[in-house]
């Protein structure tokens, strides 16, 4: 990113929106993980007579169409929806990583090979690339995690190059060089200890958006089975009754943005923290 | 502008779009199943009926053949057919994508409008609360799911004051809601771009220059800034020109409307592979059209461009 003040760094503790939007995300996966230990009704339970309750005592943020409880299927949603995001994001990692260093740190033909690879594979829009995936694996959480990590591939693959390229520049890896350390040597020592940070940084950006399209595929229906709780669908169930039962459909929209937006705000204030 | 330079920006476009024609290729053919049998599934053809249809599609030649036939193919504008309804992917494809270019052409203008507003503002007002407010508006439009801002849209402007219609399509009143929601989104990364520029360029000597020959701030903001802020703001709008047609997608679907986004979900439930390959291969020519255009115009805009190389 451009820099516009005077390059300013701003340590994490003394960033109160960050640390809060840290807590927030420390907050979603807590809850994700302790959701079967929770004090909650069944996600599943269906129970007609009190559907489409608004929020109140004995369900706090009220029913859906089926009268399930929506506090428990948002907090059991937050499972599948992260456990979504996960796998796609060490996907994108997996693959991506490998791929931008290698070019970033080989540079030459290697790197011109592998760039025009990527920008063949960004081409695709990004959304419309996971909904292929998603025809040829068939519908389902897993490809539906799998098609969002391949789509997220080639900007991770970018970044990490030009970070790796960025660090090969500087005066300590010509020493490496000129003291005789081998390539692989200097690219697992040296390039990548130093491009983590900004890796980092990047990879929660990156979380932000593997989050908003994984929900989004499921939002059509291309990804969780009907009736499993993850966000995306719940706000695709809720968006029949818009007008009865706005929290139906308010609640897991407002979880999902806040848990972007986190992902993101953190992202920011990791760069910024590490210059 | 140098000749040379937009015929080596035009082949780079075209290389990659002949290697994401590849990829789609690859992935298709490494797909199981059967085609042929996918073909007439429906209408019960015996065994014999489907090693003919085997035989006329040419798919039991070697894969090389199979794959010059593809590539000449596309080069001629076909895409296959339709494996559920026999139908050419082309005319289909064409068919929904008028729907959906009015769609993102209407959210771009609403973005880019947006972006730019909130982008210069946070940038001349840099640290103050303005500064701050924009930057958080920005954030939330970039972090928060169409598919939800959709539904609060027509929750709000359709159901409570009655004012846009909630779906459907046919004339402006029915574009404002989709166009609104979807540029709301585009505008948080284009703010972004803006506001780093403005500030930037807001420091550099030839505003001072400029002001110095006692040009009033706000000509000098509109007329020598705004400028130099356009061209990023323009890259940045192509190269999220991808994530507009994602966004498409998902919009047209929120508000029921006709398009690209119906066709691919179709195809994707009822694994009607060909109309999905169709429908990544018309957005690949897309994104890749639109930033070959981006980067002629950026050139356009900022001659220092002209010397680098692809």
């Amino acid at each position: 990113m451009i820099e516009w003040v005077a390059p300013r760094r701003r340590p994490l503790p003394r960033q109160p929106i960050t640390l809060l939007a840290l807590a927030w995300l420390l907050l979603v996966v807590a809850v994700a993980a302790l959701a079967p230990l929770l004090p909650v009704a069944d996600p599943q339970a269906i129970d007609s007579l009190h559907a489409l309750q608004p929020p109140g005592i004995a369900h706090v943020l009220g029913t859906d169409f089926l009268g399930r409880d929506i506090l428990a299927r948002l907090l059991w949603g937050g499972r599948w929806t992260l456990q979504m995001g996960g796998l796609a994001l060490s996907l994108a990692i997996g693959i991506g990583l490998p791929l931008g260093l290698a070019a970033g740190s080989g540079g030459g033909r290697v790197d011109a090979l592998l760039m025009r690879l990527v920008d063949a594979w960004l081409a695709f829009p990004p959304l419309l690339l996971a909904m292929a995936v998603v025809a040829i694996l068939g519908t389902g959480l897993v490809s539906v995690a799998v098609a969002v990590g391949i789509a997220a591939v080639p900007p991770y693959a970018r970044v990490a190059r030009s970070i790796a390229r960025e660090v090969r520049a500087q005066p300590y890896i010509e020493a490496a060089w000129s003291i005789g350390c081998s390539p692989w040597r200097i690219a697992v020592r040296h390039v990548f200890p130093n491009a983590l940070p900004s890796l980092v940084a990047f990879t929660a950006t990156q979380l932000g958006w593997l989050l908003l399209n994984g929900a989004a595929l499921n939002f059509l229906g291309l990804g969780a089975p009907l009736g499993v709780p993850e966000w995306g669908s719940m706000l695709a169930e809720g968006r029949g009754y818009l007008r009865a039962a706005p929290w139906a459909s308010g609640f897991p929209g407002l979880a999902l943005t806040l848990t972007v937006l986190a992902a993101n705000l953190v992202g920011d204030g990791l760069q910024e923290a590490l210059g | 502008m140098t000749p040379s330079y937009l015929a080596r920006r035009f082949f780079h476009a075209l290389f990659v779009l002949w290697l994401s024609a590849t990829l789609a290729f690859i992935a298709l053919q490494l797909t199981p199943g059967d085609p042929a049998q996918a073909l007439l599934a429906a209408s019960g053809a015996t065994a014999d009926q489907v090693a003919a249809r085997r035989e006329r599609l040419g798919l039991d030649d070697p894969w090389l053949v199979q794959y010059l036939r593809y590539i000449s193919d596309l080069a001629r504008g076909n895409l296959g057919y339709s494996w559920l309804h026999g139908r050419p992917v082309g005319r289909m494809v064409l068919e929904q994508l008028l729907p959906t270019a009015e769609l993102a052409l209407a959210a771009t203008a609403v973005g880019v409008a947006l972006g730019l507003g909130l982008g210069v503002l946070a940038a001349v007002r840099q640290g103050t609360w303005v500064d701050v407010a924009a930057t958080a508006v920005a954030a939330v439009g970039l972090s928060t799911p169409t598919y939800w801002s959709g539904l609060l849209a027509i929750l709000f402007f359709s159901l409570q004051l009655c004012r846009f219609p909630a779906g459907g399509e046919g004339g402006l009143r029915h574009l404002v809601l989709p166009a609104a929601v979807l540029g709301f989104a585009l505008s948080g990364s284009i703010a972004r771009m803006v506001r780093a520029r403005v500030a930037e360029v807001l420091g550099a000597p030839f505003v001072l220059a400029a002001r110095a020959r006692g040009l009033g701030a706000r000509r000098v903001l509109l007329v020598h800034v705004l400028r130099a802020a356009v061209g990023p703001a323009l890259a940045v709008t192509a190269l999220q020109f991808g994530f507009l047609l994602g966004g498409a997608v998902i919009t047209e679907s929120v508000f029921a409307r006709r398009g690209l986004g119906r066709l691919a979900v179709e195809a994707i439930l009822w694994q009607d592979l060909p109309v999905v390959r169709g429908v990544i291969l018309v957005g690949a020519v897309a994104y890749v059209l639109v930033n070959w255009a981006a980067d002629v115009l950026q050139a356009w805009l900022d001659p220092r461009l002209w010397e680098e190389r692809v």
